[in-house]
C-alpha cells in the first residue's frame, strides 16, 4: 500500500484536464487537424408542419464541386433511434415537414462559404399546413400529429392504488384547499461549444467524432440508419464545451449528417452548427403547465396532493416520455401525504422538439410545488422553513409512489444549514444602485432530485466500466461516461487512484470512444458519479485485490502497488489484468413500470434554497441579491468541483427564473442568437453561497450520489416566491421578466 | 492582402481577405485554436484575445485591419511552461469547468491583473468591491458551466499574487 | 476579393470615401461585422481605425470635443468627460462590456444610427453639435437633426462623421441618464433615457429630455420639455410622465413590449425629476 501520497477522495484536487483548458489546448471537435475534410451544412424547412413536395436545385449553381444528401441517400432505415423511429434523419420528399428549421437536405463543399452558398441554392419546396403550436391545441387535436391523440405518453401516480372518489373526499373533508396553475417556460442549455461533429469512412467502417454526451446512444442510433453492425461504427467523444443535457440525444441527429455527407462525399466532413441554427433547430427545456392541488387539515397536515402534468413535447418524441417520468416522480415534491394522485401527459406539437436539460422534467414540476407551499404557508399565517420541515419527507417516511425512504435523507441537515446563515431578511424598502426605490422579500425552498435512473432503469442498462492495468505499469479507467465540464475525468481519477491505493498521475482515463471502452450508459440523470464512479471504485479494488494476490506468489507481497504494477506489466506474457464491473441495484429496488408504484429512485439528494431579491420600482427589474444553496451530495468526492456544479445549476435555475426564455412565433424561435436569448453574466450573477451537506448513501462510492441537477430544480421557485413576498402579488409564470411584474402592479400588496 | 501581424512574440505574415475575421485567420491559418468562436456577434467573449494591448473580440475584428498590429491569443500568455498568474488560479480555484470559454476568460483577466485594473486588493480584508468590479470587467465573457463564482475567486486570487509582486494596494 | 485601404490622415480619407461611396467605412467593427461570415463581403473597406486626429477628446471651458474615432474606453475614462459629461461617461461603461468599449466608436455608434444606440440619447440630451467632412468641405449638423429616419440619417455618401461637440453644461444643470437593458452587462436596451435639467433652485428652469429605443430613432421628447419648463421638481416629475406616455409609441418586439417600454420610459424619466436624480 502506498503511503501518504494519495489523497482521498473528499480531496479537492485541481482538475486532471485544468491546465489543458487554461492553455488553450485542450482540443475540441473544431479544433482538430483533419486535413481535407469538407464542411457540411443543413439546409432546413422554414415551415412549421406541411408536406414536402420536392427539393429543387438551381441549375445555375455549379454542382460539381460539392455534394448534396437526401433521404435518398440513408442506406438504412431514415430514422434517429432514440425511443421510438418517429424522427427521420432527413425528411424524405413525400414526407411530412414536423417543425421550423428539421434537416431536409445536407450539402458538403471543401469551404464553409461555398458549403453556405450551394445550401442557399437548394429549395425545398414544402406545402404548409396549420400547425399545431399550443398545448390545448394538441389536446384538441388540432392535427393528428402522433398516432390518434397527439399525446407521447401518458403517466398516473396513484400513492397507495388511491381511487379518484378517494382522492375527491380528501379535498371534500379539507379545511383548506390550495390550488394554482403554474407555467414554465423553454430554456436554450447554451453550452458555449457549439454542436459539432465529424465523419470519416475507412474501410467500410463509419468513424464519427464529436460534442457529446452519450457515445452509445449515437453508435445505438448509426447502426440502423447506416444499416452497419456494431463493430463497424465507432463513436468517440472530443472534448466537449458544455451539454447539460443538449448533447445527450441531439448529437445523433448530427453524426447521421456527418456520417451521411461523408460516405457521399468519400472524405471527412465536419458539421460545426453557427449560434444562431443551434438555438433554433436543436432542443430546450420541455416547456409544462402543472395544475397543482393541495388538501390540507386544519393542524396544516397535507390530506392529499393532486397534481396534473402537460409538457409540450415538439414535434417528436425523441426523450420525452422519460422528461415526462421524471416530471411525475417529482410532482408531489418531498412532502408526506397519504393521498397522491398525479396526472402527466406529453404531447406533440410543431416546435422543434424539446428535449434533455439538467432536471429533466423535475425543475418544472419543482416549481409548481414549492409555489404551493409557499401559498400554503402565506394561506396558514406560518413561517416558510417552517412548514418544510413540518411537512417534509424523512427517513422512514413514504413517498408519491409507495418508496419508504430509508439512506441517506439529508432532510433536516440541509434545513438546519439555510436556516443557521440565513440571519435577518434585508430591510424590506431602500433604494437601489441607480437611485431607483426598491422592494425586498425573501424565500426559502425545500426540493429533492432522485438520483440515477428510474425504478429498473439501471438494472435495465446494466451499465459496465473496467479498471485494466496498463502495458506500462500504470492504470486505465474505461468507460463511456463523458467530462461535460462537470469533471467527471478527475473523478474517476480520484475514486481509482484512492481504491488502488496509488498516486492519481499513475491512474489516466481513457478517451470514451466505442472501440475501446464498454457502455457505461449516459452520462445524464445526476449518475456518473455515483452509478459509474462505484462501478469504477469496485473495478479498482478489484484490480489491486489480483495485483496484490499476484504479488504473494511471486515474492513482492507487502510491496507499494505501484511496483507491483509495473512487475505484473512486464510480463505480457500473462495477457491483460483488467476488470469489468457491471452495475448491480442495491438490495430493495423494487419498481413497477406499469403502476408506477414502488422505489423510483435508489436514492434522492435533497436541498434548500434561500434567495433574497430586490424589485425596482421604476423598471421591475429582479434583481437576485442573494443565493444560498445547501445540497446534501452524500459525499463530495472533490468538494471543488461538486461546489463547482452547485454554482453553475444555480445560476442556470436563476437564469431561468428572471432572464431567460425562448420566443417561438408561428413554431419559429424568434430570438435565435446570443444577443437575444440571453443568459446571465459576470454581473447579473450574485454572489453565490453552497453548503455542501454530506448525508452519505452506503451504495454510492464514497458515499456519494447525485449532485449534476439537483441546483437547478429549486431556485426558480424561490424566486417567484421572494419576488411575491416583495410585492404581494402570485407569480406562477416563468419567466419572471419585468414585463411580467410590471404587468402585475394592479394587483400589488405592498403592506 | 498580405498582412504581417505579431502573434504572441512572433511576426506572422499571411494572405488573407482583408475581410476575413481576425478569429478565423488565428484559428485556420496559423493553426491558434485557443481561441473559441461561441457566437459570432460578440456577445460570448470565447474569441476574446489581446489586439494592441486590449482585450477585444476577434470575431469582430477584420483582418486588413490587422497589418502592423500586434496580437496575444491564449497561447502566449503562459512563459513556456510557467502560467500566467490567472491560468494557475484558474486551476486552483476550479474556475474551468468544460474549459470552452476559458481560453477568452484567461486573456481578458490576465489583462485586468496585468495593468492592474481592480482596484482596492489588498492583502487581506474586504473583496466585495474588487469582486464587484471583476465582474464587471469580465461581463463580456461568458460563461455557462461555473456560475461565475470560482473564476471570481480565481482571478481575485491571481490579482492578489500580481499585486503582491509589485508590492502594495492597487 | 475586397479592396482595403487605410489612410493616412483625414484628407486622404476624405478622398477615398468621395472616390468609393459604396466601401464599409470602418473603425471598431462592432456592429459592421457581427456575423461576418455570413454577410455578403463589400467591396472594399475604408479603415479609420485610429486615424491620425480622429480619436482626440479635448475640452475647455465651454465645449468638450470627442473625435469620432475615441473608443468608448477612451470617453468613459477621459477626466473632463467624468466631470462634465456624467452621463456620456456612464452610458461608455455600459455599451457592451470591456471588448466592445475598447473597439467600439462614437462615430461608430452615431452612423450606425440604430434605435438602441447606446450613446445617442445622451448627444441629443447633451444638445451635440456633429462635425461631418467630405472633400467639399465641412459642416456642423446639431444632433438633434441628424437622424432622419429608422438607421437613416443626414450623413451624406461621400461625407464622415470627424467629431462630436458637446457643450459644457451650465452650472445648475443636471445631467443624468437610465439604461434599462435586458440584463445588467452586455445587453440591448429596452428602454433608455437622459436629460439635461436646469434647475433654479427647486424650479425647473428648462430641461432637454430624450428617451432611445421607443421610437425609430433616439427622441428629444420635446412634450416633456414644454411641459417642466417653470414647474418645481415634484410637479415636474408628473408632468414629465404624462407627456411621455402621450407621446410616445414604442412596439412590442422579440426583446420587450410596447406597454413596457412606455410604463419605463415614464418612470425613469419622472425619476431624473425627483430628488434623487437617477443617475447622474
Amino acid at each position: 500500500m502506498d503511503p501518504q501520497v494519495v489523497p482521498p477522495v473528499g480531496a479537492s484536487v485541481p482538475r486532471v484536464d485544468g491546465v489543458a483548458k487554461v492553455t488553450g489546448r485542450a482540443r475540441y471537435l473544431d479544433d482538430l487537424d483533419v486535413p481535407g475534410a469538407w464542411h457540411g451544412v443543413t439546409v432546413r424547412s422554414k415551415v412549421a408542419f406541411g408536406v414536402l413536395d420536392a427539393i429543387d436545385l438551381d441549375a445555375d449553381f455549379d454542382w460539381s464541386q460539392v455534394v448534396v444528401v437526401t433521404a435518398d441517400d440513408i442506406p438504412g432505415t431514415n430514422t434517429i433511434l432514440a425511443i421510438e423511429e418517429d424522427q427521420p434523419a432527413l425528411v424524405r420528399v413525400g414526407g411530412r415537414v414536423m417543425h421550423v428549421d428539421e434537416p431536409i437536405a445536407l450539402v458538403a463543399a471543401p469551404t464553409r462559404a461555398l458549403a453556405f452558398e450551394a445550401a442557399r441554392h437548394v429549395h425545398p419546396r414544402v406545402r404548409a399546413l396549420p400547425p399545431v403550436l399550443t398545448i390545448d391545441d394538441a389536446l384538441a387535436k388540432k392535427q393528428l400529429l402522433y398516432k390518434d391523440d397527439n399525446v407521447y405518453k401518458e403517466l398516473w401516480i396513484r400513492k397507495g392504488h388511491t381511487t379518484d372518489a378517494e382522492v375527491d373526499a380528501a379535498f371534500a373533508r379539507a379545511h383548506q384547499v390550495i390550488e394554482g396553475t403554474y407555467a414554465t417556460s423553454p430554456q436554450e442549455q447554451m453550452y458555449i461549444e457549439p454542436q459539432a461533429m465529424l465523419a470519416e469512412w475507412r474501410d467500410g467502417r463509419c468513424h464519427i467524432v464529436g460534442s457529446m454526451q452519450c457515445p452509445y446512444y449515437v453508435h445505438k442510433a448509426m447502426k440502423p440508419l447506416l444499416g452497419l453492425a456494431p463493430q463497424d461504427v465507432v463513436i468517440t467523444q472530443s472534448v466537449t464545451g458544455g451539454g447539460f443535457g443538449g448533447k445527450e440525444e441531439y448529437p445523433s441527429m448530427i453524426a447521421a449528417h456527418v456520417a451521411l455527407l461523408a460516405a457521399k462525399a468519400r472524405r471527412a466532413v465536419k458539421i460545426v452548427y453557427d449560434r444562431d441554427e443551434d438555438i433554433a433547430a436543436t432542443t430546450k427545456r420541455h416547456p409544462c403547465r402543472t395544475h397543482h392541488r393541495l388538501a390540507v387539515d386544519e393542524r396544516g397536515e397535507i390530506l392529499a396532493i393532486d397534481v396534473d402534468v402537460v409538457m409540450d413535447g415538439g414535434a417528436y418524441l425523441t426523450l420525452s416520455p422519460v422528461v415526462l417520468s421524471r416530471g411525475v416522480l417529482h410532482a408531489a415534491g418531498p412532502y408526506r401525504a397519504p393521498i397522491v394522485r398525479v396526472r402527466g401527459r406529453v404531447v406533440a406539437t410543431n416546435h422543434p422538439p424539446h428535449g434533455a436539460f439538467r432536471g429533466f422534467g423535475a425543475p418544472q414540476t419543482t416549481f409548481a410545488y414549492e409555489r404551493q407551499m409557499q401559498k400554503l404557508a402565506r394561506a396558514r399565517g406560518e413561517d416558510p422553513l417552517a412548514v418544510r420541515r413540518r411537512l417534509a419527507l424523512r427517513s422512514g417516511d413514504t413517498t408519491a409512489t409507495g418508496q419508504v425512504l430509508g439512506f441517506s435523507v439529508g432532510t433536516d441537515e440541509v434545513l438546519a444549514a439555510i436556516e443557521r446563515v440565513a440571519g435577518p431578511a434585508p430591510a424590506r424598502e431602500g433604494v437601489g444602485p441607480t437611485g431607483s426605490p426598491v422592494r425586498r422579500g425573501r424565500s426559502v425552498c425545500f426540493y429533492f432530485h432522485g438520483a440515477g435512473f428510474t425504478g429498473s432503469g439501471e438494472q435495465r442498462l446494466a451499465g459496465r466500466a473496467t479498471v485494466a492495468l496498463a502495458a506500462d505499469g500504470t492504470f486505465e479507467v474505461r468507460s463511456s461516461s463523458t467530462d461535460i465540464g462537470q469533471g467527471a475525468i478527475t473523478m474517476f481519477t480520484q475514486i481509482a487512484a484512492a481504491s488502488l491505493g496509488v498516486d492519481p498521475s499513475l491512474v489516466s482515463v481513457v478517451d470514451p470512444s466505442t472501440a475501446l471502452v464498454p457502455d457505461s450508459g449516459p452520462t445524464v440523470a445526476s449518475r456518473t458519479c455515483m452509478v459509474v464512479g462505484g462501478l469504477v471504485d469496485q473495478g479498482a479494488r478489484a484490480v489491486r485485490a489480483q495485483l496484490e494476490a499476484w504479488a504473494s506468489e511471486h515474492g513482492l507481497a507487502g510491496r507499494p502497488l505501484a511496483e507491483i504494477a509495473r512487475a505484473r506489466a512486464a510480463r505480457t506474457e500473462l495477457g491483460e489484468l483488467a476488470h469489468t464491473v457491471q452495475y448491480e441495484p442495491p438490495p430493495g429496488i423494487e419498481w413497477d413500470d406499469a403502476t408506477y408504484t414502488g422505489a423510483a429512485y435508489p436514492v434522492y439528494g435533497w436541498a434548500a434554497c434561500l434567495v433574497d431579491v430586490a424589485v425596482d420600482l421604476d423598471t421591475y427589474e429582479v434583481a437576485i441579491e442573494r443565493c444560498v444553496q445547501a445540497v446534501d451530495v452524500g459525499k463530495a468526492i472533490n468538494p471543488t468541483i461538486v461546489r463547482g456544479q452547485i454554482e453553475g445549476g444555480t445560476l442556470q435555475a436563476l437564469g431561468w427564473a428572471v432572464l431567460e426564455n425562448v420566443v417561438y412565433k408561428d413554431g419559429r424561435v424568434a430570438n435565435a442568437n446570443m444577443t437575444n436569448c440571453i443568459v446571465p453574466t459576470f454581473a447579473d450573477a450574485p454572489e453565490l453561497e453552497t453548503i455542501l451537506v454530506e448525508v452519505p448513501y452506503p451504495f454510492g462510492p464514497g458515499g456519494a450520489k447525485g449532485v449534476g441537477e439537483i441546483p437547478m430544480d429549486g431556485p426558480a421557485a424561490a424566486v417567484a416566491n421572494a419576488v411575491e413576498d416583495a410585492l404581494g402579488a402570485p407569480f406562477d409564470t416563468l419567466p419572471i421578466s419585468p414585463e411580467a411584474v410590471g404587468s402585475t402592479r394592479p394587483a400589488w400588496r405592498l403592506a | 492582402m498580405k498582412i504581417t501581424m505579431e502573434v504572441n512574440g512572433a511576426a506572422q505574415t499571411v494572405e488573407v481577405s482583408p475581410w476575413r475575421r481576425l478569429l478565423d485567420v488565428l484559428r485556420e491559418d496559423l493553426r491558434l485554436t485557443g481561441t473559441k468562436e461561441g457566437c459570432g456577434e460578440g456577445e460570448c467573449g470565447a474569441c476574446t484575445v489581446m489586439l494592441d494591448g486590449e482585450a477585444v473580440n476577434s470575431c469582430l475584428v477584420a483582418a486588413g485591419q490587422c497589418d502592423g498590429r500586434k496580437v496575444t491569443t491564449v497561447e502566449g500568455l503562459a512563459d513556456g511552461e510557467m502560467l500566467h498568474a490567472v491560468q494557475k488560479a484558474l486551476v486552483a480555484c476550479g474556475g474551468a469547468q468544460c474549459g470552452i470559454c476559458t481560453p477568452g476568460i484567461a486573456v481578458c483577466a490576465a489583462h485586468l491583473v496585468d495593468r492592474g485594473l481592480v482596484r482596492g486588493i489588498g492583502a487581506a480584508g474586504d473583496d466585495t468591491s474588487a469582486r464587484a468590479q471583476v465582474r464587471e470587467l469580465l461581463a463580456g465573457n461568458i460563461c455557462r458551466c461555473t456560475g461565475y463564482q470560482l473564476i471570481v475567486d480565481a482571478v481575485i486570487a491571481a490579482a492578489r499574487e500580481v499585486a503582491g509582486t509589485r508590492g502594495g494596494d492597487r | 476579393m475586397t479592396a482595403y485601404l487605410r489612410p493616412r490622415d483625414l484628407d486622404e480619407a476624405l478622398a477615398e470615401r468621395a472616390a468609393h461611396p459604396a466601401w464599409v467605412v470602418l473603425a471598431g467593427g462592432t456592429d459592421l461585422l457581427v456575423n461576418a461570415n455570413h454577410r455578403p463581403a463589400p467591396a472594399g473597406i475604408l479603415d479609420l481605425w485610429r486615424l491620425p486626429g480622429l480619436g482626440e477628446i479635448r475640452a475647455d471651458s465651454a465645449r468638450i470635443s470627442i473625435g469620432a474615432g475615441a473608443t468608448w474606453r477612451e470617453v468613459e475614462r477621459h477626466p473632463a468627460i467624468r466631470e462634465q459629461l456624467g452621463p456620456l461617461a456612464r452610458a461608455a461603461r455600459e455599451i457592451g462590456a470591456l471588448q466592445i468599449q475598447a473597439r467600439g466608436t462614437l462615430g461608430g455608434n452615431v452612423g450606425t444610427s440604430s434605435p438602441v444606440g447606446d450613446s445617442l440619447p445622451v448627444l441629443l440630451a447633451l444638445d451635440a453639435t456633429l462635425e461631418l467632412a467630405s472633400v467639399r468641405g465641412s459642416r456642423h449638423v446639431p444632433y438633434r437633426e441628424f437622424c432622419t429616419g429608422y438607421r437613416t440619417t443626414q450623413l451624406a455618401a461621400d461625407e464622415l462623421i470627424v467629431a462630436a461637440h458637446i457643450p459644457v453644461p451650465a452650472p445648475g444643470t443636471r445631467t443624468t441618464w437610465r439604461k434599462v437593458g435586458t440584463r445588467r452587462a452586455q445587453s440591448i436596451s429596452k428602454v433608455m433615457g437622459a436629460a439635461a435639467i436646469t434647475l433654479d433652485g427647486d424650479t425647473v428652469v428648462e430641461a432637454r429630455v430624450a428617451l432611445g429605443a421607443v421610437a425609430d430613432r433616439p427622441l428629444r421628447v420635446t412634450a416633456v420639455e414644454d411641459a417642466v419648463r417653470g414647474l418645481p421638481l415634484a410637479q415636474a416629475a408628473e408632468a414629465a410622465r404624462t407627456a411621455v406616455r402621450a407621446t410616445i409609441q414604442p412596439i412590442d418586439d422579440v426583446r420587450s413590449t410596447a406597454i413596457y417600454r412606455r410604463k419605463v420610459a415614464e418612470n425613469i424619466v419622472a425619476r431624473f425629476f425627483t430628488s434623487s436624480g437617477g443617475v447622474s
